[in-house]
């Protein structure tokens, strides 16, 4: 199958470009670990041995493949295109983040390095990786913005459950970005002993080819049950966009299918032209951010900004460089959800399925009845369901006003 | 022609001494303390100073120095800031550079930022993040200009890619004294020499040692084996716990007297 191999041939050379974007742009301190990480994905992926112990994992410990939900009620409210959902929030540890850090871990072990650290910003990569740790007998350290662990605490308890250590980063903005800071320094400063567990497909190369490598068993498996239950290819396939793993996960392997839609949703805040969002394509510029060339939400001066969201897992403002890329050539499409127009989505799932959805999948929940509006009733719908919702039950009181 | 910079390491060799080169961010704490502290430095004897480009997410900086970049961005420190610093510190006498993460840069457009460089009469441009890999359009921009591109080696850096990165420095080759970020620590590492020893196998360019150099102590050391000795983090955590008042600045002329001294004394 054409769009099962690894390497789609999007990036040009073994230095991480797609197109103008990626690379890297660290520290000549963290190359010769990056360089290291490279050459082990590299023959990871084309080590059988590591490829059956991780699908080994994938099958026993996060309960892959994942299943696919056709989403009837919820379709009624979105032109009745037909809705699937690929459930990636029925993974052991709640969403998607899972495919990655088990990948990651493995590679730490055949690196023969013992002490793991990961930025987290919902909390949701922070506590998978704080469970491949604990799997692996690996020393967990956590860097998590100080704003974020207030707005997720629930994660915050689950991750020193796990017996990871987690860091409140008062820097900066307190949120993602200075966490992947943070996390930046004590790799350059512990890199001998220290695999930095980079959750989301931007950083330096090799991370955003690696972390994809890793999350396309999303589209994989999700192309072949589309396939077989409806017989043909999706319209459109539809995920939310922060740094852009979930979505990279579940597009990748439809690249080469072009009739099929990629459309990522971002996080539109209160609204683009209020400046307060993180909608790093739609509203941002080509710049470099966090080791690797992309779009950026930065000033004049090329300094970052803020970023702003409901969704404390959309909260960032870079995003991964082949969306970048995919945006540039016009392969797949970026919007804009606002925060309100993501809560209601969230909602609406949770009264017509019986699923409560993360915030951040809200957002591509909440692209789903605009785009099926727009495609109408035969129209089939892949959405990316990359995490649940139980993290966010306290926000999402407090957005509905319900009393807790 | 020369660069400023490059006379100035001719000089220091002629004088079987290191240079002393000291480094502040555009706007600390505001741009017009900036330029009375970059005065007392070179009146203590800084041989050539490093202009930093406060930018927003500095993964090369320890706690002083992102503090210090936090509150001159907040002051509304940008590339104005950094030009006009740079040229009063040139005309104030010292050979002067501009250290900044290329997120500036490249934003300010790289060609005109070099221009801009030159214009200010300054002798060129430290890139913490550039890689060599992603450094082809810049090197093609600044291939006619006067100006000096260096680059950041580390105790990590390979041999073979030692020969690459050094290949296209000139001016000074920085070399990380350590694996880490920027911050005063108690001594300098073993790894500083080891690194500088490696590098000398490849290039004959003098090569500065930054990170962990504090107190003219370390200063002397350093001096042994490395043609210049950078200090940034002691100089901003002086103005940090003295502010920029009379007894401040006479601390930050204090402490450059005496790094000058250590530099002159380490052979």
């Amino acid at each position: 199958m054409a769009s099962d191999k690894i390497i789609t041939g999007i990036e040009s050379t073994l230095l991480g470009h797609f197109g103008p974007y990626g690379g890297r742009f660290v520290p000549e301190a963290l190359i010769a670990a990056l360089d290291e990480l490279s050459a082990a994905h590299i023959s990871a992926q084309s080590d059988p041995k590591f490829q059956s112990e991780l699908a080994e994992l994938h099958r026993t410990y996060t309960g892959r493949p994942s299943i696919l939900t056709e989403a009837k009620r919820f379709a009624e409210h979105a032109g009745g295109a037909r809705i699937l959902l690929k459930r990636e929030d029925l993974n052991h540890t709640g969403s998607h983040k899972i495919n990655n850090v088990l990948g990651q871990a493995l590679l730490t072990k055949r690196m023969g390095k013992k002490r793991i650290i990961a930025e987290t910003g919902a909390g949701q990569h922070g506590v998978a990786s704080a469970t491949a740790a604990a799997l692996f007998g690996l020393e967990c350290v956590v860097y998590m913005g100080e704003a974020d662990t207030k707005r997720q605490a629930l994660n915050v308890a689950r991750m020193k459950l796990l017996g990871a250590t987690v860091v409140p980063v008062t820097q900066g903005s307190k949120t993602l970005k200075d966490a992947i800071n943070e996390a930046m320094r004590d790799w350059v400063t512990n890199v001998d002993t220290t695999h930095y567990l980079l959750g989301t497909v931007a950083g330096p190369h090799p991370f955003p080819t690696m972390v994809r490598d890793f999350q396309r068993i999303i589209g994989v498996e999700a192309r072949s049950q589309v396939l077989e239950l409806t017989g043909k290819l999706p319209d459109a396939v539809l995920a939310c966009v922060g740094g852009g793993s979930n979505a990279i996960g579940i597009f990748h392997p439809f690249i080469d299918d072009k009739s099929v839609r990629l459309i990522g949703f971002e996080a539109g805040g209160s609204g683009l032209e209020t400046g307060l969002h993180a909608a790093t394509i739609s509203g941002g510029s080509p710049g470099v951010l966090h080791g690797t060339r992309s779009y950026v939400l930065q000033d004049k001066d090329g300094q970052t900004v803020e970023s702003h969201s409901i969704s404390a897992g959309l909260d960032y403002p870079g995003v991964g460089p082949e969306h970048a890329y995919l945006n540039d050539i016009g392969r797949a499409e970026y919007r804009p959800v606002t925060d309100d127009q993501a809560m209601y989505a969230f909602s609406l799932l949770c009264k017509t399925e019986g699923i409560i959805p993360a915030i951040e999948t809200a957002h591509a929940l909440a692209g789903a009845l605009e785009v099926g509006n727009e495609l109408g009733k035969d129209a089939i719908l892949l959405i990316n369901l990359s995490g649940r919702g139980d993290k966010d039950v306290q926000t999402a009181a407090e957005y509905f006003g319900l009393p807790l | 022609m020369p660069t400023p910079l490059e006379e100035l390491f001719v000089k220091t060799k002629s004088e079987n001494r290191a240079a002393l080169i000291g480094y502040l961010p555009a706007g600390f704490p505001t741009q017009k303390d900036a330029k009375s502290i970059v005065k007392s430095m070179i009146d203590g004897g800084v041989d050539a100073i490093e202009i930093g480009y406060p930018y927003s997410d500095p993964v090369m900086d320890g706690a002083v120095i992102q503090a210090a970049s936090e509150q001159a961005i907040s002051n509304g420190a940008g590339a104005e800031e950094v030009f006009e610093l740079l040229k009063m510190s040139v005309s104030y006498g010292a050979p002067s550079v501009v250290m900044s993460y290329w997120s500036p840069i490249e934003k300010y457009g790289s060609a005109k930022f070099a221009s801009s460089i030159s214009a200010a009469g300054g002798s060129g441009v430290i890139t913490p993040d550039l890689t060599i890999e992603e450094s082809n359009q810049w090197a093609n921009e600044t291939a006619n200009m006067s100006i000096n591109r260096i680059y950041v080696v580390a105790p990590s850096t390979v041999d073979d890619r030692l020969s690459k990165v050094t290949s296209q420095c000139s001016g000074f080759i920085y070399a990380a004294s350590l694996m880490g970020v920027t911050g005063a620590r108690s001594s300098v590492s073993i790894n500083a020499k080891l690194l500088v020893d490696r590098i000398r196998k490849f290039s004959d360019t003098p090569i500065a040692v930054g990170l962990g150099v504090s107190t003219k102590e370390q200063a002397m050391e350093v001096a042994k084996y490395a043609d210049g000795v950078i200090v940034g983090s002691a100089f901003i955590k002086i103005i940090q716990e003295n502010g920029t008042g009379r007894s401040g600045l006479k601390k930050i002329k204090y402490l450059a007297a005496s790094l000058a001294e250590g530099v002159r004394n380490g052979r």
